[in-house]
């Protein structure tokens, strides 16, 4: 077969496991798991395949038409340069590794098989959106995996926050969505075409008449659906979704999407240098906010989404200062380590009960209870923390590097200060991300008090899953930093000495500096109870998470939060910790902004429709009402008044006629 | 003679059965009135034959056939009225046309306007009093 | 009131029809004027008078004086004809009916429903309107009498019998199927065994569409 038939096959296979999982899901119980996991797995292959095929070499690049679709033509075209191939691998990988652990995770879940062909569903939307060529088919697959995110991070819809988090999630990336689609359009209007190479072609050229306005536009759907400031807080809130959703969409796939648009079609964008001064700007505050906010959550997993949100940040920043390689580097590397990191945690909620890092905290032994995401949740904090040889290093330096670079005014086309913006807020980022790694790693396994309760033996299939992934989050960075710039544009990606020691130096100090204050509070723990723990020894994790989610906010106030003065945490960020925990204030300001205008003009078309159209309804109904009572009255019954109104109008018709025959 | 007199006559004839069939209460007052309305055309048909025969040559004494025609109609619509007029008064107890209100139209199923409902009450019990 | 108006309308005519004058009718004219005033009148009574058996009466008086126009209109097998029949046996049927519902002998108050007056001003519409479109159109018309009478018994007979032979079959098909229909609706039906309301007074006092016969089932039988 053709490197181009295996492309095409690579996202249609999961889109079949998941029509084919829905249709026979409730009838055949036994072949969902099947129909899960082995498209996927075949997926993975056959990206594999493709890659090496492909092997950085010129892209593949083939096109057909469906059918004429007006003044920009429409095609489904496929093209796979090295970021394309490596990406798809990488959405593999971690697709197959989720689904595979799904079928632990949601053991005795009910909605299963929904569920499974939802992921499949967004699997494939991934691929097409990675594979594809033209982008109004990438739009599909955007949009596709808009909705499937909705619809899993309200799988457990019977919880409030998982209702409202789906619906949050939906509608703030589509607010990204609006202008984003508004931009392609505006792009395909000056370029005049929907293909990538050609887009790419005339902007080599210069053909591009509205850069600034066509790059802002696709920047607030890509801050929508990477989570970027300002759009950046439906992601917290989307950890209501089961975790394996959390690893594959909230972490390592769909959030990536944004970043690799951007890196595909970065040109576009750095053909108006307000773009990329915002793009820098966007990432600054996202990395430092993000960090800050990740060091005062309680939760494990809304840590992650915000060191997710921050990791992002690098991505973006990475555009920023020109160097798509190094942030298509970091997406892949992010991509293992942050998977690595939710399906971990998943196990640990489900060891714990609990998804309260206070709670953890109070515990002891919960490490010797699941030692396999003990080990491999280390590996990958260590890779989040950018401590070398791990592979998060090679990539955050990467990043760094090419910041520096720009920093230095060595990059054509990126203004200065974009660099040293990304270069300062990434420094600042690296010690908060080291910060709150190693806060999460002693809350979770250094805590002391009570065992930790029984939930028997974790799931092969979960376990395996992490020690899966904990290979390319220990090697993969060390291995590729060489490799993969034949793959991308040929930057080298190797780490630099200078940012190298800053880096490092920096992320030692905030692992130091909260070891310290660690230390210092975690006397105030056993002073303090606090705690609550869902027991379901028989129950899959599925059931504990969406317990835990559930009872978070009535047991400690706050889904975000914790009143515990033993966290490291509170006693760094001093002041900032309340604004940290609840996300800087910035859901009070979108509904102040946006919520409160929204439901005053739904108040007001709601009086308009109840009592100004409403009246002209039922005015028409009384009307009608009224004739019928009116001419009902007529009808009595007696023949002799209805002849005589007929004769009556016979008389005048005949009067009528003969006056208009003899023309009086 | 002068045409118009037979025709004016049948025309008051017809008018004066329009208002006895329209104004008289009794069903059996109204199949007479039907007769008047019914001599009425037949004599304008005998006066326009007799016209048209003195006028014409060939002609088919279409006019009287009529008439004679509408004779014998006359007579089986009088004796089908009259029994359908004993049929009612055997069944009703009546045979005064404004008291056969089968048709009108009644309070509704479907009317749950009580207030449209009592005025139709008011109006009917008026209308039959 | 009409009739003068017939009158004045027929006297606004143009005197210029040769060999007639308004101003000098003929006697056939002035006979037919007499007679057609006395049918208007005895037809007018019997529309309006309140005792019932009068007005059938002054329908034979209504109908006898057709009879005389047919006559001077030289149509004389039609007059008799109209004598035979109308006079003859649909008033008496008339009658019959009368008497068979029971209807009140002397003056009855409501012989004339509350459709009066709406009744008087459509008929008074239609007759101004005939009269005027009729006397409009035939002002200047003349039947000549002096000829052949047109309507002699042997006439008619050749015309009725030459040239209206299926009509006339016909028509003995419909007298057929009136008098077999008439048969049925009047007769009593068996299996509506409730007694007429004329002969129980009883029955007229109920409600007349229920029959109480549910209540009596053997009495009835007996009675059949």
């Amino acid at each position: 077969m053709t490197t181009t038939t295996l492309a095409v096959l690579v996202p249609v296979l999961p889109f079949l496991g998941a029509t084919a999982g829905l249709l026979l899901g409730r009838t055949v119980p036994g072949l969902v798991r099947p129909l899960a996991v082995l498209p996927t797995l075949t997926s993975l292959v056959l990206a594999v395949v493709v890659a090496v095929r492909q092997g950085g070499d010129a892209a593949v690049n083939s096109a057909t038409e469906l059918t004429p679709t007006g003044s920009v033509p429409i095609d489904l075209a496929l093209y796979i340069d090295g970021f394309a191939a490596l990406v798809a691998v990488l959405v593999g990988v971690v697709a197959s590794c989720v689904q595979i652990y799904s079928t632990g995770y949601l053991r005795d879940d009910p909605r299963y098989p929904s569920y499974a062909a939802l992921v499949s569903l967004f699997t494939s939307a991934m691929f097409l959106v990675v594979y594809s060529g033209d982008l109004i088919v990438l739009l599909v697959g955007w949009e596709v995996m808009g909705i499937c995110s909705y619809f899993l991070v309200g799988h457990y819809w019977e919880t409030p926050e998982a209702r409202a988090a789906s619906i949050k999630a939906f509608l703030v990336t589509k607010l990204g969505d609006v202008p984003f689609l508004v931009g392609l359009f505006a792009l395909a209007g000056d370029t005049g075409s929907f293909r990538i190479t050609e887009i790419l072609g005339t902007v080599a050229n210069g053909g591009l008449d509205h850069p600034t306005l066509i790059a802002l536009l696709l920047l607030a759907g890509v801050a929508g659906k990477s989570a970027q400031f300002p759009l950046h807080t439906w992601l917290p809130d989307a950890m209501a979704g089961p975790t394996p959703v959390s690893a594959l969409i909230h972490a390592a796939t769909m959030v990536a999407a944004g970043v690799y648009f951007v890196a595909r079609l970065l040109p576009v964008f750095q053909a108006s240098s307000a773009a990329v001064v915002v793009l820098a700007a966007m990432a600054a505050v996202t990395m430092a906010g993000s960090g800050l906010a990740a060091l005062a959550q309680d939760d494990i997993k809304r840590v992650l989404a915000y060191s997710t949100i921050g990791q992002l940040g690098y991505m973006t920043g990475a555009l920023a200062v020109g160097d798509r390689g190094a942030a298509v580097f970091h997406l892949l590397s992010h991509g293992a380590f942050k998977a690595l990191l939710f399906l971990a945690a998943g196990v640990i909620i489900h060891a714990a009960g609990t998804n309260s890092l206070a709670a953890m905290s109070r515990m002891g032994h919960l490490r010797d209870r699941v030692p396999d995401a003990y080990w491999t949740m280390t590996v990958a904090l260590l890779a989040l923390a950018a401590i070398p040889p791990f592979s998060g290093f090679f990539s955050k330096e990467s990043v760094l590097g090419a910041a520096e670079q720009a920093s230095a005014g060595h990059t054509a086309s990126v203004p200065a200060a974009a660099g040293w913006l990304v270069l300062v807020s990434g420094l600042l980022t690296a010690l908060l991300t080291a910060a709150y790694a190693t806060r999460l790693w002693l809350l979770a396994f250094r805590g002391r008090g009570v065992e930790a309760p029984d939930h028997g033996r974790q799931p092969l299939t979960m376990t395996v899953v992490l020690w899966v992934l904990a290979v390319p989050s220990l090697a993969f960075g060390g291995l590729a930093y060489r490799v993969l710039p034949d793959w991308f544009d040929g930057h080298d990606l190797a780490p630099t000495l200078t940012t190298s020691v800053v880096g490092t130096g920096v992320a030692l100090v905030g692992v130091v500096v909260t070891y310290a204050a660690w230390r210092h509070t975690t006397a105030l723990a056993a002073r303090v109870p606090l705690g609550a723990v869902a027991a379901h020894p028989e129950g899959d994790a599925g059931l504990v998470e969406a317990e835990a989610i559930a009872s978070h906010a009535a047991a400690y106030g706050d889904v975000a939060d914790a009143p515990d003065p033993a966290d490291p945490g509170r006693l760094l960020l001093g002041p900032l910790h309340r604004p940290a925990a609840v996300g800087f204030h910035l859901d009070a300001v979108y509904r102040v902004l946006f919520v409160r205008p929204v439901e005053a003009a739904a108040r007001l078309v709601r009086f308009l429709d109840r009592e100004v159209v409403d009246t002209y309804v039922r005015g028409a109904g009384a009307l009608a009402r009224g004739l019928g009572d009116a001419v009902r009255r007529a009808q009595t019954g007696n023949l002799q008044t209805y002849v005589s109104a007929l004769l009556a109008g016979t008389v005048v018709l005949a009067v009528a006629v003969v006056l208009v025959a003899t023309g009086a | 003679m002068h045409l118009a007199l037979p025709a004016v006559l049948s025309a008051l004839l017809f008018c004066t059965g329009l208002y006895g069939v329209l104004a008289r209460r009794n069903a059996i007052l109204v199949l007479m009135s039907v007769e008047l309305m019914l001599n009425a055309v037949n004599l304008n048909l005998v006066a326009f034959d007799v016209w048209l025969s003195s006028t014409a040559e060939d002609t088919l004494h279409s006019g009287q056939a009529l008439t004679l025609f509408t004779i014998a109609v006359a007579a089986a619509e009088i004796g089908i009225g009259l029994a359908i007029v004993l049929a009612v008064y055997r069944n009703r107890g009546t045979s005064d046309i404004d008291k056969l209100r089968d048709t009108a139209e009644g309070p509704g199923p479907d009317d749950s306007d009580s207030d449209a409902l009592a005025a139709e009450r008011a109006e009917k019990a008026e209308a039959s009093a | 009131m009409t009739l003068t108006a017939a009158v004045a309308a027929a006297s606004t005519t143009a005197p210029s029809a040769e060999g007639h004058g308004f101003l000098s009718p003929t006697g056939v004219e002035v006979a037919f004027l007499l007679v057609g005033l006395l049918t208007f009148g005895a037809a007018l009574v019997t529309v309006t008078t309140r005792q019932l058996v009068h007005a059938a009466l002054w329908l034979v008086v209504a109908l006898g004086g057709l009879a005389v126009e047919y006559l001077l209109l030289s149509a004389e097998f039609i007059a008799w004809v109209q004598v035979l029949i109308y006079v003859g046996s649909v008033v008496v049927l008339l009658l019959f009916g009368l008497m068979l519902t029971k209807a009140p002998i002397g003056r009855s108050p409501d012989a004339d429903s509350g459709n009066r007056w709406v009744a008087l001003i459509v008929a008074v519409a239609a007759a101004a309107t005939l009269v005027w479109v009729v006397a409009d159109a035939f002002r200047a018309t003349w039947i000549d009498l002096d000829g052949a009478p047109a309507g002699s018994t042997e006439v008619t007979g050749e015309s009725l019998f030459r040239n209206w032979v299926l009509p006339f079959e016909g028509l003995s098909v419909l007298l057929l199927a009136a008098l077999v229909g008439a048969i049925v609706l009047s007769r009593k039906a068996k299996e509506e065994p409730s007694p007429p309301p004329v002969n129980s007074h009883a029955g007229a006092g109920s409600s007349p569409s229920v029959p109480d016969s549910r209540n009596h089932p053997i009495e009835q039988e007996g009675a059949l």
